[in-house]
């Protein structure tokens, strides 16, 4: 079995209103060091097979076929 | 004129919706299920508003792949008139009928009132019976309408008229580029909204402003 982690994050130049929030969330907490945050999806994915290089491929495909909205998301894909 | 209205676990607009076009066509819609791959022949088909599959991933994202929808995409791209209300438009961005994409409002709050409308564009199938740049009213109800594309995507649909509808009076609701209500495809049949002008088109409703939009499509597609 192969196990990877998708993880999605907001392209640059767009609004995140809920990153915002959060950052003020935790400005409010104290942290008087936060810049900004952006908030993001991760998505732990387990594949049959063994093939490494077919799995990656599939992968990009999930993210491009449903797990990332690519008008807005990148994402990454990495084999744990 | 023949409607259909697509129905997918979640939705909750769907029966104000087949109200609406009963009673402005005289004739009931029929009703296609998300595992449909086979659409009857309408000149309209409609998606209803609600929050199809939970809003699970994003709002939209599942139920662009259901079955049903490559029927959609099908009929669509032989011309056969889509519009989408609220969920309706979020599908048929996720699904890639409609440019842009629907994000969290700015307010990360829900909005749920009555805001004003601009006919950005008179001149399609759904809004010939407006006047251009007319001002109706209208109802929303969303968490996320807040419109975004890219500088380049959005400097092309504002250029080709494909902005159909745009909130106006300092009404946005949701942060909305451009204060972009509603869009329609470079072809001219497929028409995403967030407003819900389902919801005003009788006396008892408050006002008849969204009349026009379904008098205008289903005389257009007669």
């Amino acid at each position: 079995m192969i196990k990877a982690r998708v993880t999605v994050t907001l392209k640059n130049g767009v609004l995140d209103p809920q990153g915002k929030a959060i950052e003020h969330a935790l400005g409010a907490l104290g942290f008087g060091d936060v810049g900004s945050v952006r908030q993001g999806k991760v998505f732990d994915v387990e594949l049959d097979g063994t093939d490494r290089a077919k799995a990656e491929t599939e992968l990009k495909a999930m993210c491009d076929k449903l797990l990332a909205n690519t008008v807005i998301e990148n994402y990454t894909v990495a084999l744990i | 004129m023949k409607s259909a209205v697509v129905l997918l676990p979640g939705l909750n607009r769907d029966r104000d919706m087949i109200a609406a076009l009963t009673k402005i066509s005289g004739q009931a819609p029929v009703t296609i299920w998300e595992t449909d791959t086979q659409i009857p022949d309408v000149n309209l088909i409609v998606i209803p508003g609600g929050f199809s599959y939970g809003d699970y991933l994003r709002c939209g994202a599942i139920a662009a792949r259901m079955p049903v929808m490559r029927a959609v995409a099908e009929k669509a791209a032989k011309g056969v008139r889509v519009m989408g209300v609220c969920n309706g438009f979020q599908i048929l961005l996720e699904s890639g009928l409609l440019p842009g994409a629907l994000m969290r409002n700015a307010s990360l709050k829900f909005v749920c009132r009555e805001v004003k409308l601009e006919v950005a564009n008179a001149n399609t199938a759904f809004t010939r019976g407006y006047r251009p740049s007319q001002i109706i009213r209208c109802p929303v109800a969303h968490h996320d309408g807040n419109f975004f594309a890219d500088p380049e995507t959005l400097k092309r649909i504002e250029g080709e008229g494909q902005v159909v509808f745009r909130y106006a009076d300092g009404t946005n609701p949701n942060g909305s580029l451009n204060d972009i209500a509603g869009v329609i495809n470079a072809e001219g049949n497929v028409l995403g909204l967030m407003p819900h002008p389902e919801n005003l088109i009788e006396a008892a409703h408050g006002g008849t402003d969204g009349r026009a939009l379904f008098e205008g499509v289903l005389g257009a597609a007669a």
